[in-house]
């Protein structure tokens, strides 16, 4: 800014004019940034008291608040640790169950958006008798309780339950094992895909058929003309045009499956092929209330999570898809 | 497609109408008439065929209606909590969903500023459990909460357990000045809930404005329209769909709200909601009869919802 002030004559007054504009601008814009700055701030504290509590001594963790471990710092004093980490990590078969985890959750997700986008794309460019109905089914159904239905599914998992187990892939380098346990039902991979699937399909069909439905009907129209057939449409037009909503959805129903306990808890008894979750949970009741092992936890167990919703965050920030989908 | 045979639509829907059938039709149906009989019928429609004197009528809902236990279950407060959740709940992750998706795409920092607001979202329910229980500790030494509201020169209060009212933290009033569901531990309870659902509205919000062209919005810009403006005439009727599905699925998640209640209080202190009595109803009391009633009760919730929906996607085919 300065420098450029330093041009002479004619040319300064419009400067001046314009400077004074974008001062006018940055004023303007001053309440956005504080209320986003400040919604940002008030988003974090939870967080980074739990950050920081899980690098605190336990007896320090109940003994004064968050911010002391901050202001000691600033002090010159560094009470944390991270055996909290250390602890969480080296439990037996942690490094198992989170690849328990990622062998359960990336199926489930991957396979709950393909059927729920085949049945959206049915609900919203289809016609057949009784669609409104079944719909309203489909929305009722997002109410039904989890824990309601947990009973009448282990009664028929026990029943057809196979005995015959899944076969199990010995990782080369890194140790443990991917697969296992048997091949349909209780203690199964597969039961759970298909169970995680099922509870997850109320929310992806409701979502996708809400954005299917608000694709201009020209694009369709020309589709069919040509001759296209619907799995066409599908495939080339409605999945490539929903970026951004199955991307909310991916992030969404892997975060459900990842974070699930109930579900696992009733269908996976074995402790070989528990996820991550199951473990951690096992871990902190069987050292009774050591919350300082949960903060921990807690953090390792959000990486992947995070680590997708990155990988995909630039579906959600705008102007760099965007005009390419007009609505 | 021009012509399509009658049976293919079911081709499309048939893994849905399988899994949905096993997994969630199936066991609606098995609680709707679980709810019409005695506190030991686990079991359902097999308790019905085993011993049809389970069969006990409408008893069930009578005690939800009646309340004659309001010490070992309050349904009134629990149903009237439900209703706060759903409105409070919904109407303020919905509100500053939109508000953050909206201002963050103004910002140069969007992407920071989404990551900030949807971290919580990935903190599982029992670490979340954990960090807010010491969030309101009673202790202003401990408790941030507390620290911040001693820092003002407030009393500390105990968020969790206090079911006064509101103005109660604010001055000396009385308790109860206003009626029930309105408690101190209720909006404390509510404020963790925003804050872990927030970045999901704000998520589905974002991708509902990605379908908002650029150029639209820098046309109306060089018109000379202002910035509220365009969020009113442009970017609200646009992004009017996807609001209405944030808020209807807000709604539901708000009616189903257990986890975070359960983990932190326990549904003690007058905070029960009814998806943590039917589960306290049916697995802890072991009345099996009522905590189905409960769960049908819910389910009745979301009739309203799902005539709304229906009338939108009409209006949506109407107009194409």
């Amino acid at each position: 800014m300065s420098r450029r002030n330093q041009s002479t004559g004619a040319k300064a007054a419009p400067r001046a004019a314009s400077r004074a504009q974008s001062l006018k601008r940055i004023a303007a814009r001053l309440p956005v940034h504080l209320t986003l700055i400040g919604l940002m701030i008030l988003w974090s504290i939870p967080t980074i008291a739990l950050l920081i509590g899980s690098f605190r001594e336990p007896t320090a963790i109940s003994a004064s608040g968050w911010w002391n471990a901050v202001t000691d710092a600033f002090q010159g004093t560094f009470n944390l640790t991270i055996n909290n980490y250390k602890e969480v990590l080296q439990a037996r078969r942690m490094w198992q169950s989170f690849l328990n985890s990622l062998f359960i959750t990336i199926p489930s997700t991957f396979l709950v958006i393909l059927v729920a986008a085949f049945a959206a794309y049915a609900f919203a460019w289809m016609k057949f008798p009784g669609r409104n109905i079944l719909f309203l089914v489909v929305v009722a159904l997002l109410v039904v309780p989890l824990q309601m239905t947990l009973i009448p599914v282990l009664r028929l998992y026990v029943e057809v339950t196979p005995n015959v187990n899944l076969p199990s892939v010995e990782l080369p380098v890194l140790g443990g094992t991917i697969g296992g346990g048997k091949i349909f039902g209780v203690n199964s991979f597969v039961g759970l895909w298909v169970a995680h699937v099922a509870y997850g399909l109320p929310f992806a069909i409701f979502l996708l058929r809400s954005f299917f439905g608000a694709l201009p009907k020209e694009l369709f129209e020309s589709a069919y003309l040509d001759g296209a057939s619907d799995l066409r449409v599908f495939f080339r037009i409605v999945l490539p045009l929903s970026g951004p909503v199955i991307a909310a959805l991916v992030i969404f129903q892997f975060l459900f499956v990842w974070q699930d306990l109930l579900v696992a808890l009733v269908l996976l008894g074995d402790p070989d092929l528990a996820p991550m979750m199951l473990t951690i949970n096992s871990l902190v009741s069987s050292f009774g209330s050591d919350f300082q092992l949960l903060t921990a936890a807690a953090f390792i167990s959000m990486i992947v999570p995070l680590f997708i919703f990155f990988a995909l965050q630039r579906y959600f920030v705008q102007g760099i898809l965007a005009g390419s989908v007009k609505g | 497609m021009l012509g399509r045979r009658w049976w293919v639509p079911w081709l499309w829907l048939a893994p849905t109408l399988i899994l949905l059938g096993v997994f969630l039709i199936y066991p609606a149906l098995n609680t709707l008439v679980t709810s019409f009989l005695d506190r030991d019928s686990s079991n359902g429609i097999f308790d019905l065929v085993d011993d049809p004197s389970s069969f006990v009528g409408l008893d069930n809902y009578q005690f939800i209606v009646e309340n004659p236990q309001p010490l070992r279950s309050d349904t009134h407060s629990a149903l009237l909590n439900t209703l706060l959740w759903m409105v409070l709940f919904t109407s303020v992750t919905v509100g500053l969903g939109l508000f953050v998706a909206v201002l963050a795409t103004r910002v140069r920092y969007e992407s920071i500023a989404k990551s900030t607001i949807f971290i919580p979202m990935a903190i599982s329910f029992v670490a979340l459990a954990v960090i807010w229980r010491f969030m309101y500790v009673f202790d202003p030494d401990i408790g941030t909460v507390n620290a911040i509201t001693t820092g003002v020169g407030l009393d500390p209060t105990a968020w969790l357990q206090d079911t006064g009212s509101p103005q109660m933290v604010l001055t000396d009033a009385g308790p109860d000045d206003l009626p029930k569901p309105f408690q101190i531990n209720n909006f404390a309870l509510i404020t963790v809930g925003v804050w872990n659902w927030t970045g999901f509205t704000m998520i589905i919000l974002s991708a509902g404005l990605k379908g908002i062209s650029t150029e639209v919005l820098e046309a109306a810009r060089v018109d000379g329209a202002g910035e509220f403006q365009i969020f009113r005439r442009i970017i609200l009727p646009i992004l009017a769909p996807t609001i209405v599905v944030v808020t209807t699925t807000l709604i539901i998640l708000s009616l189903k709200t257990f986890d975070l209640i359960f983990v932190m209080t326990g549904g003690r202190f007058k905070t029960d909601v009814v998806a943590t009595q039917f589960f306290k109803e049916a697995f802890v009391n072991g009345e099996f009869g009522i905590g189905a009633a409960l769960a049908v009760v819910l389910m009745l919730f979301v009739v309203p919802i799902m005539v709304l929906t229906i009338r939108r996607f009409q209006v949506q085919e109407e107009i194409r």
